[in-house]
């Protein structure tokens, strides 16, 4: 186990690498120069080259990717402030420290990503479950057609009409809007609800097609004939036994999104204004913030990575054949 | 005389599928005796693994339509409640499959497998069960029982996995093990030690067993009856001595002409059935063995071609054939009036094509 784990990790830190590698020279090959969209309309060749300097982009590319790397395992000195490692650089349009929007923004993005990721795996699987076990009947079908509807549409779209029905109509749901956890749990947990549900919508809809599918195939499988010709119960049967075939699937798929949701839920945090990573990256893209863009690439990297890791853990527990 | 324990009367099941419906069993009956073991042999497709399933109920009742009727110790089994099944499954028959590292769950370890079973008949204690299930593991031979129950099946080699499923169907002592083709997926050492052990806890147990096979030399080996199954119907039946020393029926010959011996020369060419097994779709009219049958009744009448044989008794002994040659030398009267009564095969494969 430990070996497993040491291999992982020395795994993900190349990835880490390779991915930060990519999308700084990446933000090279850019048509719009961060500098000039800092120096405002009045601007001299003097305040640009002053900016330049100040940003640090007078220097050959190589030499900024060197000093990058420096800072993030050592530190480095930006004129007279000292930036500790593991430091990312600072936002060339606030002048904020990277690391600390980054840690400010997580949280937000982790309420969104989690608490519907219980809803809609905890929707989905169920749904699926059903419409396996039920395969053929008309809560099979019926379900099976919504979920398809609810596949098809978008967030943007779900999101503004549940917002004017739900919210501004109907007044059944609080305003959506990111309070921290921290300072009022119930407010965090109100506000998230509609941008759950939303998110939760759209994905259950794919979990519960999924897990169908895995179901049914799972009940075909000869260790399921076989408990059912020990004479157990149809509880027994699908409780116990089947589902564990069926869930893997599941768990593979939900690695790859959790990842993705912990990068940032771009649309989902646009459309209800919650301010995650999704949010910070689109700015940042939109500003030319080469620091920012390296942060998020890299705490999205860093995201699907830890996910991966996390699904194989379960994998293990799940399946005893995969255990080291 | 008393009444066997399982007595299968014109069983009968059909798929509805998208071609149409295929008639996996077309008619089959057979008995089996307390202690007894009756091999059912024929090839892939002729309805002999059909047949146990359905017995227990475990085919898709969705698209299966059974009839006939299949009496275990007094108790009707088909159209049987789920409920009513479900106290038979593993308690009074129990079932081993073919590949035993498919049929066995990889996500419970060996022991807790046949715990699971026990416990569900007897409702003993999770430490009775656990005991009871190392009894089995050992009785079966499977050496440090105590140790290989808390492990998982894929760390068990093949014939291992098979003995943990026997021990596993036989851990509530049931009156009937079915063993749909129990030795196909080991290798031919491991094969004859699982044959043995069958024989040996039959001996002690009283179980009755039917071995669903597509291997004569198994059937030899272990059989007292046998039953010969071709596109879902019976084409032999009797004692195992008799069906294989004197075999009746042209496919059954083929089958026993078929199988290589250490004693033939080296470049003595295999000799198969010639042909493939009829599509159960649309089967042959008359006789679903005519097309591949080197002994067929030449004319333009033939019955081969026109009229389904049915078994009829041949020679002494409840040997019977399913076969115009046999019927036609003169051993009419041996059988039943049941058996004399011949269908005519009426063209009704199609009948269910509207079927999803």
């Amino acid at each position: 186990m430990f070996r497993f784990l040491v291999q992982r990790l020395l795994g993900a830190a190349l990835i880490l690498f390779v991915v930060f590698t990519v999308t700084f020279f990446l933000f090279f090959a850019m048509p719009d120069d961060p500098a000039r969209l800092s120096c405002g309309k009045t601007c001299t060749p003097e305040t640009l080259a002053l900016i330049r300097r100040d940003l640090g982009l007078d220097e050959s590319v190589p030499m900024q990717y060197w000093h990058y790397i420096v800072g993030v395992f050592a530190g480095r000195d930006f004129g007279t402030s000292h930036c500790s490692a593991p430091c990312l650089g600072y936002s060339f349009v606030n002048h904020e420290p990277v690391l600390d929007t980054l840690l400010d923004r997580f949280p937000a993005t982790l309420s969104l990503a989690l608490g519907a990721s219980v809803i809609f795996l905890g929707v989905g699987v169920m749904i699926g479950m059903l419409a396996a076990l039920r395969r053929g009947t008309w809560l099979d079908k019926s379900t099976m057609a919504l979920s398809l509807i609810g596949a098809s549409v978008t967030i943007q779209f779900l999101g503004v009409i549940a917002r004017y029905v739900l919210v501004d109509q109907l007044r059944w749901l609080p305003k959506p809007e990111y309070l921290p956890f921290t300072g009022d749990p119930g407010g965090w947990m109100g506000g998230l609800l509609l941008p759950w549900l939303t998110l939760a919508c759209v994905q259950a809809a794919v979990y519960a097609r999924l897990t169908r599918a895995s179901m049914i195939d799972a009940l075909g499988e000869d260790h399921v004939r076989t408990v059912r010709a020990k004479g157990l119960t149809s509880r027994q049967v699908y409780l116990k036994h089947a589902w564990r075939g069926a869930i893997t699937p599941v768990v593979t798929v939900y690695g790859i999104e959790l990842g993705v949701l912990l990068g940032g839920a771009v649309v989902t945090e646009t459309t209800f204004n919650i301010p995650g990573i999704g949010k910070l990256a689109v700015n940042a893209v939109a500003n030319s913030d080469l620091p920012m863009i390296t942060g998020v690439v890299l705490i999205a990297a860093t995201a699907m990575v830890l996910a991966n890791v996390a699904v194989d853990a379960v994998y293990a527990v799940i399946d005893p054949r995969v255990r080291v | 005389m008393t009444s066997p324990l399982l007595a299968v009367r014109d069983l009968r099941v059909r798929f509805a599928t998208e071609g149409g419906v295929v008639k996996a069993v077309d008619g089959v009956s057979f008995d089996v005796e307390r202690g007894r073991t009756l091999g059912i042999v024929g090839e892939s497709g002729s309805g002999k693994s059909v047949t146990n399933l359905t017995l227990l109920g475990l085919h898709n009742p969705a698209r299966t339509t059974v009839e006939g009727s299949a009496v275990l110790d007094g108790t009707e089994l088909v159209g049987a409640s789920e409920r009513t099944l479900r106290d038979l499954r593993g308690q009074r028959v129990s079932m081993v499959f073919q590949d035993p590292l498919t049929a066995l769950s990889p996500y419970y370890t060996v022991g807790a497998q046949i715990v699971e079973t026990y416990r569900r008949h007897t409702g003993a204690g999770r430490r009775e069960a656990l005991d009871r299930a190392i009894e089995m593991l050992d009785r079966v031979g499977i050496p440090q029982a105590a140790r290989r129950a808390r492990e998982y099946p894929h760390l068990f080699s093949g014939g291992m996995r098979q003995r943990a499923m026997i021990a596993m169907a036989l851990v509530c002592e049931p009156d009937l093990l079915i063993a749909d083709e129990p030795t196909t997926a080991l290798d031919v050492t491991v094969q004859a030690q699982i044959l043995d052990l069958l024989g040996e806890l039959q001996a002690q147990l009283g179980t009755a067993i039917i071995l669903v096979t597509h291997d004569l030399g198994v059937v030899a080996d272990v059989a007292d009856e046998v039953l010969v199954m071709y596109a879902g119907r019976a084409v032999e039946l009797g004692p195992a001595t008799r069906v294989l020393e004197t075999p009746k029926h042209p496919y059954t010959r083929g089958l026993l002409a078929s199988v290589p011996r250490l004693s033939d020369p080296l470049d003595r060419p295999l000799r198969p059935v010639p042909g493939a097994p009829p599509s159960l779709l649309a089967p042959p009219p008359g006789c679903a063995f005519h097309p591949r049958c080197d002994q067929v009744i030449a004319g333009p009448g033939s019955p081969c071609r026109t009229r389904a044989p049915v078994l009829v008794g041949v020679g002494d002994s409840g040997h019977e054939a399913a076969c115009h040659l046999e019927a036609g030398a003169g051993a009419a009267g041996v059988g039943s009036a049941e058996r004399e009564r011949e269908r005519a095969q009426v063209p009704d494969a199609r009948e269910g094509g509207k079927n999803p």
